[in-house]
């Protein structure tokens, strides 16, 4: 951490005037940057009618009747395919957490023959673009008839491809002193049971970022949802969204701003719950 | 940071190989293996079927002319000639991609870069604006948030109105090819928050001596940032570089959502993989859609080792720690 005394780089050296600007500057530039959603907001709360009249952010009225317009605007009501993707998404979050857990403790704590060679080509998959792929991984599902399921959004994650959160793990668990490994092996636990009952708890930190990322990442999701769930029955929130575009040449403003919101919302929770898991998740791998 | 990648695993106490290592030890070294195995028993299935086997298919694909429909058809090199050749969207999509990279991520470095140097140091509220310029990273790939900019910069949108309260006309930004792909370049710009974090975790590795040292030696603030601060830092810029251009290369959702599935006007958001799915799901032509895949695989691979090549010249790896 910064000591008082330390002189850094400060960006800002010519206003010697000091933090006050600086603070203005900052709130200021945060204030440019949040405009558009803080301005979609107030959008999604004023009649359809002020929302191009006034720029501003503060509704001079404000009605709730975009979010009940919105909410039943499609097939469903807009609160199904917010199932839908809860579904999905909690699938995917377990899956990931237990599947890249298990592949993680074996790469940290255990030798086997060609690990060196196994580790370097699940660091390789990191890499790999997702689009190589999709074409002969959508016939394979479409061959097995699970088109418009859920199987092939989650069946990835069981089978630990998100190798992102395979090598997270291992750089987390490698930090974890081998000691309390040896000392429940001498106790006679097998290798099952020090990863359940020593590894697993010491990992909730990476566990948290996990599936945190893998929430959120699931969540937005939009291109393996617009292949595979082609019937509005099965749409999930941001397939659902796209439709208002189809619908409306651009005039239900106010209602598709009203979902926007809500599809956002989630997000926006889990980010301030888990502020300090991203932060640390980001800084340590790099991940988005 | 390129040395978290660094693979340390921790010597065995003797090779597992080794003959006449002696009854137990081979033996346990056996066990071991086999539960090494089978904890990695999902991860070796879905490398197979869900990576590998796909990659190898994909190649297949690539020479055949294919719709789900009907049996594959041999075609050769037909589609990748096809491809540079005839095919003026192709090369339409190449250029667009092209231009986005170039001009999106080094401005988002950018921004990431100053915004960290602004942060770090014993500001008040700093988690408060760490947050604040964090979140549209989060939020930046959803539908939610490319439909809001299609609104902002839609003709009668936002922005517009903004510059209306000035008596200016603006353009109509999304529906104008001359600045549908800018809309889409500042958006990439607006998530400059997640390089900024990893820039402000590079930063704190920095020790303080150094600057304690120079200040001594009379170098000022901007002398302190080119000889200290950036050499320092060029292995975490390099490291956000790869990174964004692999993920700038593969960006879709934004590209979809502005230009309601088709890559306009006149093809200028019409993004590489935005191209491929048209190709392989709307028209079904997916031998070519897995042609224009191993096409982006190389385009990428190169791109990084173009990276790696020329990081030999500007990427200071001193042996701080």
């Amino acid at each position: 951490m910064a000591t008082p005394s330390r002189p850094v780089p400060v960006l800002f050296r010519p206003f010697k005037g000091g933090p006050v600007v600086k603070h203005i500057l900052l709130i200021g530039f945060g204030l440019v940057m949040l405009y558009p959603l803080l301005w979609m907001i107030s959008s999604s709360l004023k009649p359809e009618e002020l929302i191009f009249r006034e720029p501003g952010l503060w509704p001079s009225q404000v009605t709730f009747d975009n979010y009940t317009a919105g909410w039943t605007a499609l097939k469903h009501p807009f609160g199904y395919y917010l199932w839908n993707s809860a579904v999905v998404t909690a699938l995917s979050v377990v899956a990931n957490l237990v599947a890249c857990s298990l592949a993680a403790y074996a790469f940290a704590r255990l030798n086997f023959p060609l690990k060196k060679l196994w580790f370097a080509i699940m660091l390789g998959t990191i890499m790999l673009p997702h689009h190589v792929v999709i074409v002969p991984q959508y016939i394979m599902f479409s061959k097995l008839d699970l088109i418009n399921t859920i199987w092939p959004l989650v069946m990835p994650k069981v089978l630990a491809t998100d190798a992102f959160f395979v090598f997270l793990m291992v750089q987390f668990i490698r930090t974890l002193p081998r000691e309390l490994d040896e000392a429940a092996e001498i106790d006679g636990a097998g290798y099952w049971r020090i990863f359940i009952r020593v590894v697993m708890p010491l990992c909730l930190p990476a566990l948290a970022t996990t599936a945190i990322f893998t929430f959120i990442w699931t969540w937005n999701d939009f291109l393996s949802q617009l292949l595979y769930l082609n019937n509005p029955d099965n749409f999930t929130v941001p397939v659902a969204l796209r439709t208002f575009l189809d619908a409306s040449s651009d005039s239900q403003w106010g209602p598709m701003f009203a979902m926007s919101i809500i599809a956002l919302g989630p997000i926006f929770g889990f980010f301030l719950a888990g502020q300090k898991y991203l932060i640390r998740g980001v800084a340590t791998t790099g991940l988005k | 940071m390129a040395d978290t990648v660094a693979v340390k695993t921790r010597a065995p106490r003797k090779p597992a190989t080794q003959a006449g290592g002696g009854g137990p030890r081979s033996l346990r070294a056996r066990r071991e293996a086999r539960a090494a195995y089978l904890f990695l028993a999902p991860w070796f299935v879905g490398l197979l079927v869900i990576t590998v086997g796909p990659i190898i298919a994909s190649l297949y694909l690539s020479f055949t002319d294919y719709s789900l429909l009907k049996e594959a058809k041999w075609v050769g090199l037909d589609n990748y000639i096809k491809m540079f050749t005839e095919d003026e969207r192709f090369i339409a999509s190449l250029k667009v991609t092209t231009i986005y990279v170039v001009v999106s991520v080094p401005l988002q470095l950018a921004f990431a870069l100053g915004l960290a140097l602004v942060l770090d140091r014993g500001l008040r509220g700093l988690s408060f604006y760490r947050s604040i310029f964090y979140l549209p990273s989060l939020l930046g790939g959803s539908v939610a948030i490319a439909i809001l900019w299609r609104k902002v910069f839609g003709a009668d949108g936002l922005v517009n109105a903004v510059l209306s309260i000035f008596g200016i006309q603006g353009p109509g930004w999304v529906g104008d090819p001359d600045t549908a792909l800018g809309t889409l370049i500042l958006l990439h710009v607006w998530t400059f928050g997640a390089p900024m974090i990893i820039f402000l975790a590079g930063l704190r590795q920095i020790p303080s001596s150094y600057y304690e040292a120079a200040a001594v030696d009379g170098a000022g603030t901007l002398r302190q940032f080119r000889s200290i601060t950036l050499p320092l830092l060029t292995p975490i810029i390099f490291f956000n570089l790869v990174l964004e251009v692999i993920k700038s290369f593969q960006s879709f959702t934004q590209a979809f959502i502005v230009s309601n599935g088709k890559g306009g006007p006149a093809d200028s958001t019409l993004f590489y993989t935005l191209y491929l799915y048209l190709k392989g799901f709307k028209s079904y032509d997916m031998g070519y859609a897995a042609a224009m895949a191993w096409v982006l695989l190389v385009i990428i691979a190169a791109l990084t080792g173009v990276n790696f090549l020329a990081s030999k010249y500007w990427v200071f790896y001193g042996d701080t720690k």
